[in-house]
C-alpha cells in the first residue's frame, strides 16, 4: 500500500496542529458554533445525538495491521471499545470526547492516518473495489489512481467550500464493485482500441433525497489528463452548483438542470486551457505511485494440488464448504483467494467491530495476507491475498472470532446505517430492523437458495445505508413521531446500476419481516432455473410483489 | 480606517466598498464599485487609480476580463464564509489570466481560510468583525506542504518530489 514520505507526514502533523488550535479557540469561545462547524466537519467530527462522532479516513479501503492496532488502541482508550465500518470504506468512532479529538488525530497521524475531508462540503475519501489488484476481471489496478486523486484532493484550496459534499469512486473492472454510478464522479478504467489506458467519466450519480444514476460525460479520458479534468469538473460545480437549497446543491442537480451534454461542454471549456499544463500526470509519477502497489511476494503454488486438497476439505466439512461458497472470492494468482471477513453476525450492528476484534484482524492480516486488509462498502473486511492451502486453518481461527458468518452477498449481509440509535439525522432506527431480519433468516439452506440478494437499510432519506440500490431497500420514515418503514424493490449498484421502486405504503416495524417473507415467496414462486432475485424482478416487474404484499385477507 | 490582512501583515486600508445605490453619487477617496458600475465608468475614471471593481460571489465576470486585468485592485465578495465561489474567481483571475494587481477577499471570512485564500491568489483579506488580526496572521502559514497546483503554486508536489 502507499507509504507516506516526509511530505505526507509533515502535512498531517500540520493538520493536527491546525485542528488543535481550532478546537482550543472553539472551547475558549473565540469560534462560534457556525464557524467551527465546517472546520470540524472537514476533520470528520460530527456532533451527534448522544455524543460526537469522528469519521476516520481509510483511503480506498486499505489498512495495514499497524493501523488496525492503532485503531484498536484508540477505540479502547478514547471510545467505548468499538468502531464502525461505514459504507464508504471509512471507520467511525461513536463516542469520542470533543476535547480529545486533537489527541486522537495525533495518534492517527503516527500511523499515517487522518480524518481529513471525511465530512463537510468538500471532496471526500475516494473509494474503490475491495478486490483491487487481485480481481481476475481487472483491467487495471485502480489503487494508484485513487492515491493520485487522494493527494490532489487533500486540502485543495479552491474546493474546500463547495455547494455540498463530493464523492469520487474508481473501478478497475467492468464488473463494478465500487458503485461508481452512484457517486458524484464515477471513474471506470478502460483501454482504448490502441491499448492505451484511460477513464470513462460519469458525473452526477448519488443517493440521498434525489437518487440519480450517474451520466456519461466522457468515453475516454487519457490517463495523463485525470487531474486537470477532475479540476475542471470541480470548478464548474463550485461556480455553478446551487447554494440556495442544500437539498438541491449536489452536482447531480446541476447536471440534470443543464443536461449531461451541456455539462460536458462546460467542463471541456474549463479544461482546455489547463490541458497539458503542469497538473498533467507524468509517466514518472504514475510509475512512482504504482511502486507502492506492486504484487506481494506470492509463492508459486501447485494450483491443481491446492484445489484437490480444498475439495476434500470441503467434502468433509459442510460448514467449511458453505463458508467457501459465500465468503471466499477468486484471485488472479493461482493458488490464492480473497477472503471476506463478515462483520454481519446476527445481533451485532452491521459493520461494528470491537477493539480486540480489530487486533485479531491485524494478527490475521499478518499471518495470512501480507499484513494488509481492505474495508468494503458492504461493511465487511477483506483479506485479499490468502493461500488456498491456509483457508481451512483460517476458517477455524475466524469462526470463534465471529467473522465466519457464511452469508456474504446474501439477504443477511445487510448494509445498514447507524440509524436512529446514534444519528441525529435519522427518522427511524435501522439496526434493530437489520437484526430482526437476520433472526428470521437463520436457516442457511433457505438463505443460500435465495442466492445473491442485497438488502440495504437507511434510517432516513439521506440514504447512508444505500437503500435505493438494494435489491430490497428499506427506508425508515417518521410519521407523526412514529417509526415506519418504506420498502423498495429492484435497486442495484453494479455496472447496471438502477434505483429501486417504492412498493407502496410503509409498514410498522413489526410487520417488516412478514412483508419481506411475502416478497421472497413471490421470487421463489416466479423464478426460472438459476435466476437471481434481481433478474426475476426485472423480468416480472413490481406488480406481482405489490399484489402479494398488499392483498386483502379474505 | 478599517484594518485588513495584506501580504503577511495587518495594514490600515482606505478603500471603501460601495453598493450599487451608493455608486450613483461618488464620494471622494479610494472606492470599490460593483463590477457593473465600474464597467459603466468612462475610461478616464476607471483608470484614475482610486476606483476599482468588486465582484459579487457567483457573478459572471469573464466578459469584462480585458478591463479587469488592468484594474489596480479587484475585490471579490464572500457573502458568507461558506460560499466558496470566490476561490474559483481568484483562481481564474490570478492563476489562469495572470492578473497582476491586488486581489482582495471581502465579506465574512474567517482566519481559518487565510491559507486557502492566499493559495488561490488573494493578497489581501478582510476578516469578519471582531477578529484579532495580529493573532490570525499565523494561519497564513498553517501548512508548508501543498499537493496541488494553484494560483501561487505553479507545479504540483509530484513534479517537485
Amino acid at each position: 500500500m502507499y507509504q507516506y514520505d516526509h511530505y505526507d507526514r509533515q502535512l498531517l502533523s500540520e493538520r493536527v496542529a491546525q485542528f488543535r488550535g481550532q478546537t482550543e479557540r472553539y472551547l475558549a469561545g473565540e469560534l462560534s458554533d457556525a464557524e467551527f462547524l465546517p472546520l470540524r466537519l472537514q476533520n470528520g467530527l460530527y456532533i451527534q445525538r448522544l455524543a460526537p462522532m469522528l469519521r476516520m479516513a481509510v483511503p480506498y479501503g486499505l489498512l495495514s495491521s499497524t493501523q488496525l492496532r492503532k485503531l484498536a488502541h484508540i477505540a479502547r482508550h478514547y471510545d467505548k471499545g468499538y468502531v464502525h465500518f461505514t459504507t464508504r470504506q471509512n471507520i467511525q468512532l461513536h463516542w469520542p470526547n470533543l476535547e480529545e479529538v486533537p489527541d486522537i488525530l495525533a495518534e492517527l497521524a503516527q500511523v499515517d492516518m487522518h480524518a481529513i475531508q471525511t465530512s463537510g462540503n468538500c471532496v471526500r475519501n475516494t473509494t474503490s473495489d475491495q478486490f483491487a489488484g487481485v480481481a481476475p476481471d481487472e483491467i487495471e489496478d485502480p489503487r494508484p489512481w485513487c492515491e493520485l486523486i487522494r493527494q490532489w484532493s487533500t486540502l485543495h484550496p479552491e474546493f474546500a467550500f463547495l455547494p455540498r459534499k463530493f464523492k469520487i469512486a474508481v473501478s478497475g473492472s467492468q464488473n463494478d464493485r465500487a458503485a461508481i454510478l452512484i457517486h458524484d464522479i464515477g471513474l471506470q478504467l478502460v483501454k482504448n482500441d490502441q491499448g492505451e489506458l484511460g477513464f470513462t467519466v460519469f458525473v452526477g450519480g448519488g443517493l440521498g433525497r434525489t437518487p440519480v444514476i450517474g451520466s456519461l460525460i466522457r468515453d475516454f479520458l487519457p490517463w495523463q489528463h485525470l487531474l486537470t479534468y477532475l479540476n475542471a469538473i470541480l470548478r464548474v460545480y463550485n461556480r455553478y452548483g446551487r447554494r440556495d437549497n442544500k437539498y438541491k446543491a449536489r452536482i447531480k442537480i446541476l447536471v440534470k438542470a443543464w443536461t449531461p451534454e451541456v455539462f460536458a461542454e462546460k467542463v471541456e471549456a474549463e479544461w482546455l486551457p489547463y490541458k497539458d499544463g503542469s497538473l498533467t500526470l507524468t509517466a514518472e509519477e504514475v510509475a512512482r505511485t504504482k511502486t507502492f502497489f506492486t504484487l506481494p511476494a506470492y509463492k508459486t503454488l501447485d494450483a491443481a494440488a491446492v484445489e484437490q486438497q480444498l475439495h476434500s476439505q470441503a467434502l468433509a466439512n459442510t460448514d467449511f464448504q458453505r463458508w467457501l461458497s459465500r465468503n471466499v472470492s477468486a484471485h488472479r494468482v493461482p493458488g490464492y483467494a480473497a477472503v471476506t471477513l463478515s462483520l454481519k453476525p446476527t445481533g451485532v450492528a452491521p459493520g461494528d467491530v470491537t477493539d480486540s476484534q480489530l487486533e485479531a484482524i491485524a494478527d490475521l492480516a499478518d499471518s495470512y495476507s501480507f499484513g494488509e486488509v481492505r474495508a468494503t462498502h458492504n461493511q465487511n473486511v477483506v483479506l485479499a491475498d490468502v493461500e488456498k492451502t491456509a483457508l481451512f486453518e483460517l476458517w477455524q481461527k475466524i469462526a470463534p472470532l465471529g467473522f465466519a458468518t457464511p452469508t456474504v452477498g446474501t439477504i443477511t449481509d445487510i448494509i445498514c446505517c447507524p440509524g436512529g440509535d446514534f444519528c441525529s439525522l435519522a427518522n427511524a432506527k435501522s439496526i434493530p430492523i437489520a437484526e430482526t431480519i437476520q433472526r428470521h433468516y437463520e436457516d442457511l439452506d433457505y438463505v443460500y437458495d435465495l442466492g445473491d440478494l442485497s438488502l440495504n437499510i437507511s434510517g432516513c432519506m439521506n440514504a447512508c445505508g444505500h437503500h435505493h440500490v438494494g435489491n430490497i431497500g428499506i427506508l425508515g420514515v417518521d410519521k407523526k413521531g412514529e417509526e415506519f418503514y418504506q420498502i423498495q424493490l429492484g435497486g442495484r449498484s453494479d455496472e447496471n446500476a438502477g434505483l429501486g421502486a417504492v412498493l407502496g405504503p410503509s409498514f410498522y416495524p413489526q410487520d417488516v419481516p412478514s412483508v419481506i417473507a411475502k416478497i421472497l415467496q413471490v421470487y421463489v414462486d416466479s423464478r426460472q432455473q438459476e435466476e437471481l432475485f434481481i433478474d426475476t424482478y426485472e423480468r416480472i416487474g413490481i406488480t406481482p410483489f405489490k399484489e402479494a404484499v398488499y392483498a386483502k385477507a379474505d | 480606517m478599517q484594518k485588513l490582512i495584506k501580504g503577511n501583515s495587518v495594514v490600515e486600508d482606505s478603500w471603501k466598498v460601495l453598493s450599487a445605490e451608493q455608486a450613483d453619487n461618488l464620494p471622494v477617496g479610494n472606492l470599490l464599485l460593483p463590477l457593473a458600475n465600474w464597467l459603466a465608468l468612462d475610461d478616464t475614471s476607471r483608470h484614475s487609480g482610486n476606483i476599482a471593481p468588486w465582484i459579487e460571489s457567483g457573478e459572471e465576470f469573464e466578459h469584462a476580463l480585458d478591463k479587469l486585468l488592468k484594474a489596480p485592485l479587484i475585490a471579490v465578495h464572500f457573502p458568507t464564509f461558506m460560499d466558496g465561489r470566490g476561490f474559483s474567481t481568484a483562481e481564474i483571475l490570478r492563476g489562469r489570466h495572470q492578473y497582476q494587481g491586488e486581489l482582495r477577499a471581502i465579506g465574512n471570512l474567517i482566519q481559518d481560510q487565510l491559507f486557502f485564500l492566499k493559495r488561490c491568489g488573494f493578497d489581501s483579506v478582510q476578516l469578519r468583525e471582531g477578529t484579532d488580526l495580529e493573532a490570525a496572521l499565523s494561519a497564513l502559514a498553517d501548512f508548508s506542504i501543498t499537493y496541488q497546483t494553484s494560483a501561487d503554486t505553479q507545479t504540483p508536489l509530484f513534479r517537485r518530489r
